[in-house]
Protein backbone atom coordinates (compact mmCIF):
# COMPACT_ATOMS: atom_id res chain seq x y z
CA UNK A 1 0.00 0.00 0.00
CA UNK A 2 1.25 3.46 -0.89
CA UNK A 3 1.06 4.79 2.78
CA UNK A 4 3.56 2.14 3.85
CA UNK A 5 6.08 3.27 1.71
CA UNK A 6 5.47 6.57 2.51
CA UNK A 7 6.55 5.76 6.29
CA UNK A 8 9.38 3.18 4.85
CA UNK A 9 10.73 6.60 2.83
CA UNK A 10 12.56 9.09 5.19
CA UNK A 11 12.08 12.89 4.93
CA UNK A 12 15.04 13.75 2.57
CA UNK A 13 14.94 10.70 0.54
CA UNK A 14 16.19 11.84 -2.80
CA UNK A 15 13.93 8.80 -4.83
CA UNK A 16 13.02 10.11 -8.37
CA UNK A 17 13.96 13.84 -7.52
CA UNK A 18 17.62 13.42 -6.96
CA UNK A 19 20.02 16.24 -7.88
CA UNK A 20 21.51 14.56 -10.71
CA UNK A 21 18.65 13.91 -12.36
CA UNK A 22 17.49 17.55 -12.06
CA UNK A 23 20.78 18.79 -13.48
CA UNK A 24 20.22 16.33 -16.45
CA UNK A 25 16.91 17.67 -17.67
CA UNK A 26 17.70 21.12 -16.91
CA UNK A 27 20.89 20.59 -18.74
CA UNK A 28 18.71 19.24 -21.71
CA UNK A 29 16.48 21.46 -21.57
CA UNK A 30 18.78 24.95 -21.55
CA UNK A 31 20.74 22.65 -24.43
CA UNK A 32 17.43 22.53 -26.39
CA UNK A 33 16.15 26.51 -26.14
CA UNK A 34 19.94 27.15 -26.62
CA UNK A 35 19.63 25.38 -30.16
CA UNK A 36 15.95 26.33 -31.23
CA UNK A 37 17.05 29.64 -30.43
CA UNK A 38 19.72 29.70 -33.15
CA UNK A 39 18.67 27.43 -35.41
CA UNK A 40 14.66 27.57 -35.02
CA UNK A 41 13.60 23.78 -35.32
CA UNK A 42 10.46 24.47 -33.32
CA UNK A 43 8.42 25.34 -36.21
CA UNK A 44 10.14 22.55 -38.57
CA UNK A 45 9.02 20.34 -35.74
CA UNK A 46 5.51 21.72 -35.33
CA UNK A 47 5.26 21.18 -38.98
CA UNK A 48 6.43 17.48 -38.80
CA UNK A 49 3.88 17.18 -35.40
CA UNK A 50 0.67 18.63 -37.44
CA UNK A 51 -1.40 15.20 -37.05
CA UNK A 52 -1.36 16.09 -33.38
CA UNK A 53 -0.72 20.10 -33.24
CA UNK A 54 -3.33 20.59 -35.77
CA UNK A 55 -6.53 18.49 -34.18
CA UNK A 56 -5.85 19.58 -30.72
CA UNK A 57 -6.41 23.35 -31.58
CA UNK A 58 -9.76 22.24 -33.35
CA UNK A 59 -10.54 20.45 -29.93
CA UNK A 60 -9.27 23.12 -28.23
CA UNK A 61 -11.66 25.77 -30.07
CA UNK A 62 -14.89 23.18 -29.99
CA UNK A 63 -16.46 24.90 -27.13
CA UNK A 64 -15.70 28.43 -28.40
CA UNK A 65 -16.89 27.70 -31.58
CA UNK A 66 -20.19 25.85 -29.71
CA UNK A 67 -20.76 28.68 -27.73
CA UNK A 68 -20.78 30.78 -30.60
CA UNK A 69 -23.02 28.45 -32.91
CA UNK A 70 -25.17 28.39 -29.96
CA UNK A 71 -25.76 32.47 -29.73
CA UNK A 72 -26.45 32.55 -33.25
CA UNK A 73 -29.32 29.79 -32.98
CA UNK A 74 -31.14 31.50 -29.95
CA UNK A 75 -30.91 34.86 -30.85
CA UNK A 76 -33.96 36.34 -31.25
CA UNK A 77 -35.71 37.57 -34.26
CA UNK A 78 -35.62 41.15 -33.23
CA UNK A 79 -32.34 41.00 -32.83
CA UNK A 80 -31.61 39.66 -35.82
CA UNK A 81 -33.97 42.10 -37.71
CA UNK A 82 -31.94 45.04 -36.31
CA UNK A 83 -28.73 43.88 -37.28
CA UNK A 84 -30.02 42.99 -40.89
CA UNK A 85 -31.12 46.34 -40.67
CA UNK A 86 -27.59 47.78 -39.38
CA UNK A 87 -25.66 45.46 -42.09
CA UNK A 88 -28.32 46.92 -45.04
CA UNK A 89 -26.89 50.54 -44.12
CA UNK A 90 -23.88 49.63 -43.92
CA UNK A 91 -23.54 47.87 -47.08
CA UNK A 92 -25.60 50.86 -48.94
CA UNK A 93 -22.79 52.85 -47.68
CA UNK A 94 -20.05 50.77 -48.73
CA UNK A 95 -22.15 50.74 -51.75
CA UNK A 96 -22.34 54.49 -52.76
CA UNK A 97 -17.96 54.56 -51.71
CA UNK A 98 -17.39 51.75 -53.74
CA UNK A 99 -19.03 53.51 -56.61
CA UNK A 100 -17.01 56.99 -56.53
CA UNK A 101 -14.30 54.26 -56.06
CA UNK A 102 -15.11 52.82 -59.31
CA UNK A 103 -14.66 56.06 -60.87
CA UNK A 104 -11.66 56.72 -59.37
CA UNK A 105 -10.21 54.18 -60.29
CA UNK A 106 -10.87 54.04 -63.61
CA UNK A 107 -9.53 57.62 -63.36
CA UNK A 108 -6.00 56.31 -61.84
CA UNK A 109 -5.62 53.46 -64.33
CA UNK A 110 -6.18 56.34 -67.19
CA UNK A 111 -3.70 58.39 -65.39
CA UNK A 112 -1.00 55.67 -65.06
CA UNK A 113 -1.23 54.73 -68.40
CA UNK A 114 -0.40 58.39 -69.36
CA UNK A 115 2.55 58.17 -67.11
CA UNK A 116 3.39 54.30 -68.36
CA UNK A 117 3.77 53.50 -64.77
CA UNK A 118 4.60 49.79 -63.27
CA UNK A 119 1.19 48.05 -62.83
CA UNK A 120 -0.28 47.35 -59.71
CA UNK A 121 -1.76 43.89 -59.67
CA UNK A 122 -5.29 44.02 -58.12
CA UNK A 123 -6.32 43.25 -54.98
CA UNK A 124 -6.14 39.67 -54.24
CA UNK A 125 -7.33 38.28 -50.79
CA UNK A 126 -8.01 34.92 -49.64
CA UNK A 127 -10.78 34.98 -46.81
CA UNK A 128 -9.60 32.66 -43.60
CA UNK A 129 -11.84 31.89 -40.12
CA UNK A 130 -9.85 32.73 -36.75
CA UNK A 131 -9.41 29.29 -34.53
CA UNK A 132 -10.20 30.33 -31.44
CA UNK A 133 -7.53 29.21 -29.52
CA UNK A 134 -5.25 31.39 -26.94
CA UNK A 135 -1.20 30.37 -27.21
CA UNK A 136 0.04 32.94 -24.84
CA UNK A 137 -1.67 35.92 -23.32
CA UNK A 138 1.66 37.63 -23.38
CA UNK A 139 2.48 36.99 -27.07
CA UNK A 140 0.19 38.29 -29.44
CA UNK A 141 -0.64 35.43 -32.00
CA UNK A 142 -3.83 34.18 -33.55
CA UNK A 143 -4.50 30.73 -35.18
CA UNK A 144 -6.23 30.71 -38.73
CA UNK A 145 -7.93 28.19 -40.53
CA UNK A 146 -6.34 28.47 -43.67
CA UNK A 147 -2.37 26.39 -43.78
CA UNK A 148 -0.14 25.40 -46.83
CA UNK A 149 -2.74 23.31 -48.57
CA UNK A 150 -4.87 26.69 -48.90
CA UNK A 151 -1.52 28.48 -50.45
CA UNK A 152 -0.83 30.23 -47.33
CA UNK A 153 2.99 31.32 -47.11
CA UNK A 154 5.24 32.85 -43.99
CA UNK A 155 4.99 36.72 -44.87
CA UNK A 156 1.70 37.32 -46.07
CA UNK A 157 -0.08 40.44 -44.31
CA UNK A 158 -3.37 39.36 -42.46
CA UNK A 159 -6.00 42.32 -42.72
CA UNK A 160 -9.74 42.96 -41.56
CA UNK A 161 -12.25 45.46 -42.45
CA UNK A 162 -10.89 47.90 -40.86
CA UNK A 163 -6.49 47.89 -41.05
CA UNK A 164 -3.94 45.61 -41.04
CA UNK A 165 -3.89 42.91 -38.62
CA UNK A 166 -0.09 41.26 -38.63
CA UNK A 167 1.15 38.69 -40.80
CA UNK A 168 1.86 35.24 -40.84
CA UNK A 169 5.10 33.85 -38.97
CA UNK A 170 4.03 29.96 -39.14
CA UNK A 171 2.43 27.79 -41.54
CA UNK A 172 1.23 24.15 -40.87
CA UNK A 173 -0.70 21.81 -43.68
CA UNK A 174 -4.20 23.03 -42.30
CA UNK A 175 -3.50 26.22 -39.46
CA UNK A 176 -1.22 29.12 -39.52
CA UNK A 177 -0.29 31.37 -36.84
CA UNK A 178 0.09 35.02 -37.24
CA UNK A 179 1.57 37.79 -35.54
CA UNK A 180 -0.39 40.88 -34.78
CA UNK A 181 1.36 44.01 -35.08
CA UNK A 182 0.55 44.72 -31.60
CA UNK A 183 3.33 42.08 -30.40
CA UNK A 184 6.08 43.11 -28.69
CA UNK A 185 8.37 41.68 -31.25
CA UNK A 186 6.69 43.18 -34.41
CA UNK A 187 7.47 46.66 -36.22
CA UNK A 188 5.73 47.83 -39.20
CA UNK A 189 6.77 50.49 -41.34
CA UNK A 190 4.13 53.52 -41.69
CA UNK A 191 3.52 56.59 -43.24
CA UNK A 192 1.28 59.11 -41.88
CA UNK A 193 -1.20 60.06 -44.36
CA UNK A 194 -1.45 63.88 -43.32
CA UNK A 195 2.04 64.68 -43.90
CA UNK A 196 3.94 61.63 -45.43
CA UNK A 197 6.42 61.41 -42.65
CA UNK A 198 7.63 57.79 -42.74
CA UNK A 199 8.26 56.13 -39.65
CA UNK A 200 7.40 52.58 -37.87
CA UNK A 201 5.13 51.62 -35.65
CA UNK A 202 6.16 48.97 -33.02
CA UNK A 203 4.26 46.90 -31.00
CA UNK A 204 3.44 47.42 -27.23
CA UNK A 205 1.95 44.33 -26.19
CA UNK A 206 -0.88 45.76 -25.36
CA UNK A 207 -3.89 45.10 -27.65
CA UNK A 208 -4.76 48.65 -28.28
CA UNK A 209 -1.40 50.61 -28.45
CA UNK A 210 1.35 51.12 -30.97
CA UNK A 211 4.26 52.46 -30.22
CA UNK A 212 5.93 55.35 -32.20
CA UNK A 213 9.49 55.92 -31.16
CA UNK A 214 12.52 58.05 -32.50
CA UNK A 215 10.45 60.51 -34.38
CA UNK A 216 12.19 64.09 -34.84
CA UNK A 217 11.42 66.70 -32.32
CA UNK A 218 10.82 69.02 -35.91
CA UNK A 219 8.39 66.27 -37.17
CA UNK A 220 4.93 67.61 -37.97
CA UNK A 221 2.93 64.89 -36.24
CA UNK A 222 -0.33 65.74 -33.47
CA UNK A 223 -3.09 63.19 -32.41
CA UNK A 224 -5.60 62.17 -34.49
CA UNK A 225 -3.21 61.72 -37.69
CA UNK A 226 -4.16 58.27 -39.81
CA UNK A 227 -1.08 55.93 -40.35
CA UNK A 228 -1.05 53.87 -43.34
CA UNK A 229 1.65 51.16 -44.56
CA UNK A 230 3.79 52.60 -46.32
CA UNK A 231 4.68 49.46 -48.09
CA UNK A 232 8.68 50.00 -47.46
CA UNK A 233 10.45 46.94 -46.81
CA UNK A 234 8.31 44.96 -49.35
CA UNK A 235 6.39 42.94 -46.65
CA UNK A 236 3.14 44.69 -46.14
CA UNK A 237 2.03 46.42 -49.52
CA UNK A 238 1.46 50.62 -49.53
CA UNK A 239 -1.50 52.16 -48.62
CA UNK A 240 -3.82 50.41 -46.10
CA UNK A 241 -4.81 51.71 -42.95
CA UNK A 242 -2.74 50.76 -39.94
CA UNK A 243 -4.06 53.21 -36.66
CA UNK A 244 -4.95 56.46 -35.93
CA UNK A 245 -2.04 58.64 -33.92
CA UNK A 246 -3.30 58.66 -29.89
CA UNK A 247 -1.22 61.03 -27.86
CA UNK A 248 2.16 62.45 -28.83
CA UNK A 249 4.96 63.20 -25.78
CA UNK A 250 8.87 63.60 -25.89
CA UNK A 251 10.80 60.63 -24.92
CA UNK A 252 12.72 60.27 -21.24
CA UNK A 253 15.85 61.66 -22.80
CA UNK A 254 14.21 64.34 -24.30
CA UNK A 255 15.87 64.25 -27.82
CA UNK A 256 12.92 62.07 -29.76
CA UNK A 257 9.13 62.61 -30.02
CA UNK A 258 7.19 59.49 -28.75
CA UNK A 259 3.80 58.42 -29.99
CA UNK A 260 1.61 56.10 -29.49
CA UNK A 261 -1.57 55.01 -31.95
CA UNK A 262 -4.30 53.20 -31.39
CA UNK A 263 -4.70 49.97 -34.39
CA UNK A 264 -6.94 50.20 -36.85
CA UNK A 265 -7.92 46.35 -36.89
CA UNK A 266 -10.16 44.96 -34.64
CA UNK A 267 -7.34 42.98 -33.54
CA UNK A 268 -9.27 41.28 -30.11
CA UNK A 269 -12.64 41.15 -32.00
CA UNK A 270 -12.03 39.83 -35.58
CA UNK A 271 -13.11 36.48 -36.51
CA UNK A 272 -12.74 36.44 -40.05
CA UNK A 273 -9.42 37.93 -41.53
CA UNK A 274 -8.34 38.55 -45.51
CA UNK A 275 -5.39 37.09 -46.21
CA UNK A 276 -3.17 39.22 -48.67
CA UNK A 277 -2.18 36.89 -51.61
CA UNK A 278 1.72 37.66 -52.49
CA UNK A 279 2.08 40.88 -54.64
CA UNK A 280 4.17 41.94 -57.20
CA UNK A 281 6.51 44.02 -55.38
CA UNK A 282 8.86 46.43 -57.42
CA UNK A 283 12.24 45.43 -55.98
CA UNK A 284 14.94 47.81 -56.09
CA UNK A 285 14.63 51.01 -58.04
CA UNK A 286 12.61 51.22 -60.78
CA UNK A 287 13.95 50.78 -64.61
CA UNK A 288 15.24 53.57 -66.55
CA UNK A 289 12.80 54.99 -68.81
CA UNK A 290 14.26 55.35 -72.26
CA UNK A 291 11.34 58.32 -73.28
CA UNK A 292 11.49 61.18 -71.33
CA UNK A 293 8.74 64.34 -71.58
CA UNK A 294 5.52 63.62 -73.10
CA UNK A 295 4.69 60.98 -75.81
CA UNK A 296 5.61 61.55 -79.85
CA UNK A 297 2.06 62.35 -80.85
CA UNK A 298 1.51 65.16 -78.24
CA UNK A 299 5.15 66.32 -78.21
CA UNK A 300 4.37 67.40 -82.66
CA UNK A 301 7.02 65.73 -85.19
CA UNK A 302 10.46 67.97 -84.03
CA UNK A 303 11.49 70.75 -81.70
CA UNK A 304 11.30 73.28 -84.17
CA UNK A 305 7.57 72.58 -85.70
CA UNK A 306 6.38 72.79 -82.18
CA UNK A 307 6.07 77.06 -82.34
CA UNK A 308 3.66 76.55 -85.26
CA UNK A 309 1.39 74.10 -83.25
CA UNK A 310 -0.51 76.72 -81.09
CA UNK A 311 -1.43 78.72 -84.54
CA UNK A 312 -4.54 77.49 -84.96
CA UNK A 313 -5.51 79.05 -82.01
CA UNK A 314 -4.45 81.89 -83.00
CA UNK A 315 -6.04 82.17 -86.73
CA UNK A 316 -9.09 83.56 -86.39
CA UNK A 317 -7.77 87.23 -85.26
CA UNK A 318 -5.13 87.21 -87.71
CA UNK A 319 -7.63 86.46 -90.59
CA UNK A 320 -9.74 89.20 -88.98
CA UNK A 321 -7.21 91.78 -89.33
CA UNK A 322 -6.83 92.24 -92.87
CA UNK B 1 -6.02 -4.67 -12.63
CA UNK B 2 -9.09 -3.10 -13.54
CA UNK B 3 -8.42 -0.19 -10.64
CA UNK B 4 -4.92 0.59 -12.26
CA UNK B 5 -6.08 0.70 -15.98
CA UNK B 6 -8.81 3.59 -13.88
CA UNK B 7 -5.99 5.21 -12.44
CA UNK B 8 -4.06 5.43 -15.65
CA UNK B 9 -7.19 7.22 -17.37
CA UNK B 10 -7.55 9.61 -15.23
CA UNK B 11 -3.81 10.31 -14.97
CA UNK B 12 -3.68 10.98 -18.80
CA UNK B 13 -7.04 12.26 -18.98
CA UNK B 14 -6.01 14.91 -16.45
CA UNK B 15 -3.45 15.67 -18.66
CA UNK B 16 -4.82 16.03 -21.38
CA UNK B 17 -7.45 18.59 -20.14
CA UNK B 18 -5.00 20.71 -19.08
CA UNK B 19 -3.40 20.63 -22.64
CA UNK B 20 -6.68 21.53 -23.69
CA UNK B 21 -7.52 23.68 -20.79
CA UNK B 22 -4.50 25.52 -21.69
CA UNK B 23 -5.09 26.03 -25.15
CA UNK B 24 -8.66 27.30 -24.71
CA UNK B 25 -9.27 31.02 -25.25
CA UNK B 26 -10.80 33.12 -22.54
CA UNK B 27 -12.77 36.09 -23.92
CA UNK B 28 -10.37 39.04 -24.96
CA UNK B 29 -9.80 40.85 -21.50
CA UNK B 30 -9.81 37.79 -19.13
CA UNK B 31 -6.77 36.44 -21.19
CA UNK B 32 -3.83 36.84 -18.34
CA UNK B 33 -6.23 35.48 -15.81
CA UNK B 34 -5.77 32.01 -16.86
CA UNK B 35 -4.24 29.61 -14.83
CA UNK B 36 -1.00 27.46 -15.98
CA UNK B 37 -3.23 24.23 -15.88
CA UNK B 38 -0.41 22.22 -17.48
CA UNK B 39 1.55 22.99 -14.45
CA UNK B 40 -1.51 22.64 -11.76
CA UNK B 41 -2.04 19.12 -13.00
CA UNK B 42 1.55 18.36 -12.59
CA UNK B 43 1.77 19.77 -9.38
CA UNK B 44 -0.70 17.37 -8.20
CA UNK B 45 0.39 14.32 -9.45
CA UNK B 46 4.12 15.26 -8.24
CA UNK B 47 2.06 15.41 -4.68
CA UNK B 48 -0.23 12.60 -4.77
CA UNK B 49 1.76 9.95 -6.92
CA UNK B 50 5.58 10.55 -7.26
CA UNK B 51 5.96 7.29 -8.84
CA UNK B 52 4.36 8.50 -11.87
CA UNK B 53 5.10 11.82 -12.00
CA UNK B 54 8.85 11.85 -12.40
CA UNK B 55 11.43 14.39 -13.53
CA UNK B 56 11.53 13.13 -17.23
CA UNK B 57 7.94 12.87 -17.43
CA UNK B 58 7.42 16.38 -16.60
CA UNK B 59 10.28 17.32 -19.20
CA UNK B 60 8.23 15.18 -21.95
CA UNK B 61 4.96 17.11 -20.53
CA UNK B 62 6.53 20.18 -20.91
CA UNK B 63 8.36 19.81 -24.49
CA UNK B 64 4.72 18.58 -25.64
CA UNK B 65 3.03 22.25 -24.28
CA UNK B 66 6.53 23.73 -26.15
CA UNK B 67 5.29 21.85 -29.50
CA UNK B 68 1.30 23.13 -28.49
CA UNK B 69 1.98 26.71 -27.66
CA UNK B 70 5.66 27.64 -27.58
CA UNK B 71 7.78 29.82 -28.99
CA UNK B 72 11.06 28.12 -27.60
CA UNK B 73 11.64 24.36 -27.28
CA UNK B 74 12.28 23.57 -23.65
CA UNK B 75 11.01 26.42 -21.97
CA UNK B 76 7.73 24.70 -20.76
CA UNK B 77 10.14 21.87 -19.64
CA UNK B 78 12.15 23.98 -17.89
CA UNK B 79 9.74 25.10 -15.81
CA UNK B 80 7.87 22.24 -15.23
CA UNK B 81 11.21 20.57 -14.27
CA UNK B 82 11.89 22.97 -11.78
CA UNK B 83 8.17 23.18 -10.22
CA UNK B 84 7.85 19.34 -10.20
CA UNK B 85 11.56 18.61 -8.67
CA UNK B 86 10.90 21.60 -5.93
CA UNK B 87 7.28 19.38 -5.32
CA UNK B 88 9.05 16.46 -5.13
CA UNK B 89 11.56 17.76 -2.71
CA UNK B 90 9.21 18.75 -0.23
CA UNK B 91 6.55 16.57 -1.07
CA UNK B 92 6.43 14.85 2.41
CA UNK B 93 5.67 18.16 4.06
CA UNK B 94 3.37 19.83 1.65
CA UNK B 95 1.01 15.99 1.53
CA UNK B 96 0.11 16.81 5.09
CA UNK B 97 -0.14 20.39 5.02
CA UNK B 98 -3.90 21.86 5.92
CA UNK B 99 -5.56 22.87 2.22
CA UNK B 100 -4.94 26.15 3.00
CA UNK B 101 -1.38 25.99 4.05
CA UNK B 102 -0.63 23.74 0.54
CA UNK B 103 -2.54 26.50 -1.30
CA UNK B 104 -0.13 29.14 -0.01
CA UNK B 105 2.89 26.94 -0.76
CA UNK B 106 1.54 26.78 -4.48
CA UNK B 107 1.48 29.88 -4.72
CA UNK B 108 5.33 30.32 -3.94
CA UNK B 109 5.58 27.72 -6.52
CA UNK B 110 3.87 29.26 -9.05
CA UNK B 111 5.36 32.91 -8.39
CA UNK B 112 8.37 30.88 -8.95
CA UNK B 113 7.52 29.34 -12.48
CA UNK B 114 6.81 33.25 -13.27
CA UNK B 115 10.10 34.02 -12.42
CA UNK B 116 11.96 31.34 -13.81
CA UNK B 117 9.75 32.29 -17.03
CA UNK B 118 10.83 35.95 -16.88
CA UNK B 119 14.31 34.15 -17.01
CA UNK B 120 13.98 32.46 -19.82
CA UNK B 121 12.28 35.41 -21.94
CA UNK B 122 14.86 37.59 -20.49
CA UNK B 123 17.86 35.54 -22.08
CA UNK B 124 16.25 35.03 -25.13
CA UNK B 125 15.83 38.58 -25.96
CA UNK B 126 12.52 38.79 -25.48
CA UNK B 127 10.33 41.91 -24.64
CA UNK B 128 9.14 41.95 -20.88
CA UNK B 129 5.82 41.12 -20.38
CA UNK B 130 3.56 43.88 -18.73
CA UNK B 131 2.25 43.90 -15.28
CA UNK B 132 -0.26 41.62 -15.80
CA UNK B 133 2.12 38.52 -16.67
CA UNK B 134 1.70 38.44 -12.55
CA UNK B 135 -1.94 37.72 -12.32
CA UNK B 136 -2.07 34.14 -13.66
CA UNK B 137 0.09 32.74 -10.29
CA UNK B 138 -2.47 34.27 -8.00
CA UNK B 139 -5.83 33.07 -10.21
CA UNK B 140 -3.85 29.83 -10.01
CA UNK B 141 -3.70 29.81 -6.55
CA UNK B 142 -7.61 30.03 -6.48
CA UNK B 143 -8.04 27.32 -8.62
CA UNK B 144 -5.78 24.88 -6.50
CA UNK B 145 -8.14 24.28 -4.00
CA UNK B 146 -10.84 23.06 -6.46
CA UNK B 147 -8.44 21.33 -8.74
CA UNK B 148 -7.10 19.65 -5.67
CA UNK B 149 -10.44 18.47 -4.04
CA UNK B 150 -11.77 17.43 -7.83
CA UNK B 151 -9.41 15.06 -8.66
CA UNK B 152 -8.91 13.66 -5.07
CA UNK B 153 -12.57 12.97 -4.62
CA UNK B 154 -12.29 11.31 -8.36
CA UNK B 155 -9.68 9.00 -6.80
CA UNK B 156 -11.30 8.19 -4.11
CA UNK B 157 -14.14 7.21 -5.83
CA UNK B 158 -12.55 5.13 -7.80
CA UNK B 159 -11.08 3.29 -4.88
CA UNK B 160 -14.42 3.06 -3.55
CA UNK B 161 -15.56 1.36 -6.90
CA UNK B 162 -13.11 -0.98 -6.20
Amino acid sequence: MAIARDNAATLFAEGGASTLRLILCLGLAITLMVVDHHAHYLQTLRRTANLVVEPAYRLAALPADVARATRTAVVTQDQLASENRELREQLLLAQARLNRLDALLAQNERLKGLLEAQKNLGLSVQFARLVDVDLDPFRHRIVLDVGSAQGAKVGQPVIDAHGIMGQLVEVLPNTSVAMLITDPTHAIPVVIERTGLRAIAYGSGATDTLDLRDIPRSADIRSGDKLLTSGLGGRFPAGFPVGVIGDVSTDSKGMFIAATARPAAALDRSGEVLLLQEQQQPYGPPAPQEVVGPPAELAGPSPDAAPASPTPDLTPPTQDTP
Amino acid sequence: MNRSRLQNWMFSGSLLAAFLLQLMPLPPGAEPFKPYWLGLVVLYWAIEAPERMGLGLAFALGLVGDLLVGELLGEQAMRLVVLAFIVLRFRSRLRFFPLGQQTLAVLALLLNDRVVTLMIRGFSGEAMPPATFWIAPLTGTLAWPMLYVLLDNLRLRQRGAD
